[in-house]
């Protein structure tokens, strides 16, 4: 007897339990449905809070991928980064020669040109226009000159490292690497992504707030609908859930724009890009979004979209209770 | 079914809404509860809803005392109790249909049992042909039916009904007051605070008084 009852109760419970996962599923439907439905009722200022989504998050998203582009780009220019290594005045012509074979014979060296101190100072005297000058000297204060570049594609660190080995060698006086404004550049582009992260961090939280603010507006509205909902036994979770749908609309519908006005603004920028690389013999094209990309946006629309949803009802809807 | 035990309610402004009351309503019993304006009616009800708390003593409902219910029980207590308001408390920019299927939609009822439901109450107070009209379009009796069977429609335990028939004229209230009592018949416990006396006293149901807070008729069950 006690047996039968005790089954009976378990299949109670577990109907029970499937009845509430029905209940809350078919709750979590309808929600979204009618939040989804009161967003379209207004297809103006819900397109307007999309907008205002949109740029802000595609303004961070934008700058970083310029930022991504404008790296691929100096990655091109790495290789042609060059040494000069002035050799000791008292070195003879012979010397230099043999010490320019001797590096050349090197595997991290693509190509060596040795400049004897008296074509030198031969061009000097062309191009400086010194020539009473350089007459009256009594020798040729230049030394030798090698200029070296490094096999293509060898990281900066590899080139530094070089740069110091030929310094140690006998015979070099100076190792002079022809290679700082690449390094300023690349510490600039840093500054940048750090500045980029910065403002983006500020415009998502933006965007969380301005959600917040919309739900706040949208709770504040049907205030008296929330107050008649709990009497008839409506829980807070209940209450809740509705606004956490708007929020997620709104979010996705801000991510889709974001997404919509990054593609459009690489379309146009496309060709032109395509014809600046042209001139510059590279075959640059501009990097997108990429569908990935894209979806993550949207994904992170909709995040931001509940967390400010989630913001704004834990922080409205507990001060609305039957009066 | 409703049970008050040396129940005083003082407000944070220092107002005694209700004195050392206590009092029994039985299953299906229909109690009446009357008394002037501010004579502590509106505290009663919101008490037995868990609008408020009592300052003093326990307040039981089919058997559970209330100040064992915490804040997140509150909406699941609410579900055992259907309230009619005097002010109606319906949504305006839904339909009869809506408003009434409101209780259901929280329980979480599927759509077919919510239309069954929903029409049987509808039915049971006479607005069966009206469910797509929006409650502005109604008359304030059709507004208060409306009211009645969105309480009505979850099966409660228990009905309550403050001022019910606040402003409407003397055969529409007595056909309000028909419709509670067919309720009672079929095992609800209605309580129904007015002011009407000429209405009640014509019912011949059991009376509880209050004056000032206190209970002055009505103790007995």
């Amino acid at each position: 007897m006690s047996r039968a009852k005790g089954r009976e109760g378990a299949s109670q419970s577990r109907t029970d339990w499937r009845d509430q996962y029905n209940s809350w599923l078919r709750h979590h439907r309808l929600s979204a449905a009618d939040s989804l439905r009161r967003v379209l009722e207004h297809p103006w200022s819900s397109l307007l809070t999309w907008m205002v989504i949109g740029i802000a998050l595609a303004l961070p998203v934008g700058l970083n991928l310029a930022l991504d582009n404008a790296q691929i780009v100096s990655a091109q220019w790495d290789s042609p980064a060059q040494i000069s290594l002035f050799l000791k005045s008292d070195l003879a012509v012979e010397d230099a020669r043999r010490l320019e074979l001797q590096l050349a014979g090197a595997d991290n060296i693509s190509t060596t040109a040795l400049i004897p101190k008296d074509a030198a100072l031969e061009e000097f005297r062309e191009l400086s226009g010194f020539t009473d000058v350089l007459a009256s000297l009594d020798e040729n204060p230049l030394p030798h000159l090698i200029i070296i570049s490094p096999v293509p594609g060898l990281a900066p660190q590899a080139v530094i490292t070089l740069q110091e080995e030929l310094l140690a060698m006998p015979g070099i006086e100076q190792a002079v690497l022809d290679m700082e404004w690449l390094q300023r550049l690349n510490s600039l582009m840093e500054l940048g992504h750090r500045i980029v992260y910065a403002l983006g961090a500020m415009l998502v939280l933006g965007v969380a707030l301005i959600l917040g603010n919309t739900i706040r507006l949208a709770i504040e509205n049907r205030r008296e609908e929330i107050v008649i909902v709990k009497l008839v036994g409506g829980s807070n979770a209940f209450v809740r859930r509705p606004f956490l749908y708007t929020g997620l609309w709104y979010g996705v519908g801000g991510g889709v724009i974001a997404a919509v006005l990054l593609g459009l603004t690489l379309w146009l920028l496309q060709s032109p890009a395509q014809n600046l690389a042209g001139l510059y013999q590279s075959s640059f094209s501009l990097q997108g979004l990429g569908l990935m990309g894209g979806l993550n946006l949207v994904v992170l629309g909709g995040l931001l979209g509940l967390f400010g949803a989630a913001l704004a009802v834990s922080r409205h809807l507990s001060h609305i209770e039957p009066r | 079914m409703i049970s008050f035990e040396r129940v005083s309610k003082r407000y944070d402004e220092g107002y005694d809404a209700l004195r050392d009351v206590s009092f029994t309503i039985n299953k299906d019993d229909l109690v009446f509860l009357t008394g002037h304006s501010g004579a502590g009616k509106s505290t009663l009800m919101r008490l037995i809803m868990l609008m408020e708390r009592p300052t003093r003593g326990d307040v039981l409902v089919d058997g559970i005392n209330l100040a064992s219910v915490g804040s997140r029980a509150i909406a699941r207590h609410r579900r055992d109790i259907g309230v009619v308001f005097q002010n109606h408390q319906l949504l305006f920019d839904r339909t009869v249909f809506d408003n009434v299927a409101l209780p259901l939609v929280i329980c979480g009822y599927d759509h077919r049992e919510v239309g069954r439901r929903v029409r049987a109450a509808l039915d049971k107070v006479g607005l069966l042909e009206r469910e797509r009209a929006l409650p502005v379009t109604l008359s304030g009796g059709e507004q208060q039916r409306v009211g009645i069977a969105r309480a009505v429609v979850g099966r409660p335990k228990i009905l309550l009904a403050d001022e019910p028939t606040g402003n409407l004229d003397p055969a529409l209230s007595a056909e309000i007051m028909t419709l509670f009592e067919d309720f009672s018949k079929v095992g609800v416990t209605v309580l129904i605070a007015s002011h009407d006396l000429a209405l009640i006293s014509r019912l011949h149901h059991r009376i509880i008084t209050l004056r000032e807070g206190r209970l002055v008729t009505g103790t007995a069950t």
